[in-house]
């Protein structure tokens, strides 16, 4: 679709802990229950040594996937196989992933240790291997010396690092976190995805992760899967998703986005023209559309990237210099600004009544002074900037 | 120039302690409406109790007029061979009955807790029954199924003729167990018992390792309950027992009959010790859970 503008992007971030087989693979896996469809028809492949992150909105099944590899429920159509085994026949207790669960669940009448040693014993490992396996998970996760301690006398973060040594401790072939950074405070949360992405890089596991949040699939995960009501919706490295969408879903749910309706003009080879009621100016793409002429599609847009320039009454619009003259060009007041330090966020009052939204850096410490309310601004972007979505 | 500015910012004044204030308005412990509420139900509550142990010591025979100390009454009670035979039969009795109950309403909590089948409301409300249900006709229930039904066989040698007081118990013993360990169940989290199952354990070690340990207030303030219910028990126990199996408020009662002396004081006074030391040790034991955990 938009692949012309992909070669452009950037080599992925060396992962050469990634391998090429398959450690997890879902074949045409379907949950009801009841009437309800949990997770619908998915088909997914998991390579070893991937930070795998299930993305989506509450309720569209990705927690229902994860527990379907962890053995809590069986899928009621389809295989799910581990190493290229289908563990239909296995239990909880007896399938090689380990699980990190939201609320930690760590034993609360137990010591740490004692929660770290638990699944060695389960599985008959001899003691003094206990001893040792025990005091190595810890220091693993920076909680050396706190062995002796009760969960109650830990934090927030240091149960979850707790939680995260009782499944790594037993070297499971899967790590399943259930959104694990959710419950941490903001400062702890940015801290524990690097950490996060550090003790997977280090231990070579592969971690599967469910999360709601769109900013901590994209800072941690080398691949995400975004799902919406039991669909599987696309499949991508972080950057693909966001800059790449392949449905308003996506592009609406990774990021923020300004979204227009509009009727797909011209469509050729490498350049294509989209007509949007709510924009002045037509959208005019470096790329080709495969889509049928005449046919609706939707232009999104993400906020940074538009610019703002000033706008002097009765002056010449001003032009990007890779669209023709009057296109990606639109004017429009500004009506309200967010300042977030880093940056500003804009919300643009267009001819029409529509408002969008940009941001921009203050690369300098009075770069939030070059703007304000009320202000005729022309809002203008590149030609590979928007993505174009057929559904 | 830093410097000065700083120095001529003055020193915070340090924060006033009031002088005894007036009561705020929720402070209701420190009005004297509720102070007189507080001291009329703590007086009302525990007088009848006082003045019973106090005339324990009295060396008048009549329970009216103190004329002066003594503690014969006691002697003379333990010295009483069927009165002590009661008490020992009582305390036989909560015994089993707390430990029958424990169990069968630990079982019925998790039961009720854990599964959906038909008839659970059913099921749930006629485990309450026991609780609702006026004493009386629960003793006419027992004295009539204990004599038509099953009866218990005559002239066992001893516990074993206390069985039918026990069975009495523990019929409504356990539906309190189990309404306090099910309240206990309710905030148990079910990610512990998935923990437990990820990292290898069986239904069985799950139930053990993070499910039993969690029960374990519910279970210790069940016992006590059971206990305490089963030795005060006077209603029920006195239409399923028989002339050798008599328990201590049974023989209290008949003592009573005959005459109002001390020795029943005495012999209460000794009951009313035993209930609460245990129950001062079941709170105790909790504490020290609790303490331990935060220690």
């Amino acid at each position: 679709m938009n692949d012309v503008a992909h070669s452009n992007a950037p080599a992925p971030k060396p992962t050469p802990h990634v391998k090429d087989n398959a450690i997890i693979r879902f074949e045409g896996v379907t949950k009801r229950f009841g009437k309800m469809v949990a997770v619908d028809n998915v088909n997914l492949e998991i390579r070893e040594g991937e930070f795998f992150a299930l993305l989506g909105p509450s309720g569209c099944g990705k927690t229902t996937l994860l527990r379907m590899l962890a053995g809590f429920e069986t899928p009621s159509e389809g295989r799910v196989l581990i190493d290229g085994k289908d563990v239909a026949p296995l239990p909880p207790n007896k399938r090689p992933v380990n699980m990190v669960f939201q609320s930690y669940a760590v034993f609360p009448h137990m010591k740490v240790s004692d929660n770290v040693a638990y699944g060695l014993k389960m599985d008959g490992v001899p003691g003094d291997e206990v001893k040792t396996r025990v005091e190595e998970a810890l220091e693993l996760v920076k909680l050396g010396g706190l062995g002796g301690r009760m969960p109650d006398q830990l934090s927030g973060g240091q149960r979850q690092r707790v939680a995260l040594a009782r499944a790594l401790v037993k070297r499971p072939r899967v790590l399943l976190l259930d959104e694990p950074l959710s419950a941490l405070d903001a400062k702890l949360r940015d801290q524990m995805r690097s950490e996060l992405t550090s003790l997977q890089e280090k231990v070579g596991i592969t971690f599967i992760m469910v999360t709601h949040d769109q900013d901590e699939a994209l800072a941690i995960a080398t691949r995400c899967a975004v799902m919406n009501r039991g669909v599987l919706t696309q499949v991508a490295t972080p950057a693909d998703l966001y800059e790449f969408p392949n449905s308003r879903f996506v592009a609406d749910f990774v990021g923020s986005v300004n979204m227009f309706e509009g009727v797909l003009e011209r469509d050729e080879q490498n350049e294509a023209q989209v007509r949007c009621a709510e924009l002045a100016a037509p959208v005019y793409l470096d790329h080709g559309v495969t889509g049928a002429r005449g046919s609706t599609v939707w232009v999104a847009l993400r906020p940074e990237k538009i610019e703002m320039h000033k706008r002097v009454n009765g002056a010449q619009p001003m032009k990007m210099e890779d669209a023709p003259q009057g296109m990606n060009v639109v004017p429009g007041v500004i009506r309200d600004i967010v300042y977030l330090g880093s940056e500003t966020n804009y919300e643009v009052e267009l001819d029409g009544g529509r408002r969008v939204k940009t941001f921009r850096s203050n690369l300098t410490r009075y770069d939030q002074e070059d703007f304000t309310w009320d202000e005729p601004v022309w809002l203008a972007w590149h030609a590979c900037s928007p993505a174009v979505l057929l559904s | 120039m830093a410097d000065e500015a700083l120095t001529t910012i003055p020193a915070p004044k340090p924060a006033k302690r009031a002088p005894k204030e007036k009561p705020g308005p929720l402070e209701y412990m420190r009005q004297w409406p509720l102070q007189a509420i507080v001291a009329g139900t703590l007086l009302f509550l525990y007088l009848p109790l006082i003045t019973l142990m106090v005339f324990s010591f009295n060396t008048s025979r009549r329970n009216i007029v103190w004329q002066g100390f003594t503690t014969d009454w006691y002697v003379k009670a333990f010295n009483n061979e069927s009165l002590l035979q009661a008490f020992i039969n009582s305390l036989t009795i909560a015994f089993f009955c707390t430990i029958f109950s424990v169990v069968l309403g630990a079982l019925a909590a998790v039961m009720l807790w854990r599964f959906r089948f038909p008839g659970k409301t059913v099921v749930e409300g006629g485990m309450a029954l026991p609780i609702v249900v006026p004493e009386i006709c629960m003793g006419v229930a027992m004295l009539v199924f204990f004599a038509r039904v099953m009866p218990w066989p005559q002239g066992l040698a001893w516990p074993f003729n206390l069985g039918a007081i026990i069975i009495a118990h523990i019929s409504f013993a356990f539906p309190f167990v189990a309404t306090v360990v099910r309240a206990r169940l309710a905030s148990f989290n079910r990610e512990l018992e998935e923990a437990a199952k990820d990292l290898g354990a069986s239904e069985w070690r799950t139930f053990w390792d993070v499910l039993v340990p969690h029960m374990q207030p519910g279970l210790i303030a069940g016992a006590l309950l059971a206990f305490t219910l089963s030795l005060d028990d006077f209603v029920i126990t006195f239409f399923t027992a028989g002339p050798d199996t008599i328990t201590f408020p049974v023989k209290v009662y008949s003592m009573l009959r005959f005459s109002v002396t001390p020795e029943v004081n005495a012999a209460s006074t000794v009951l009313i010790v035993v209930t609460v030391i245990l129950t001062a040790v079941g709170l105790q034991m909790q504490n020290k859970d609790a303490t331990e955990k935060k220690a």
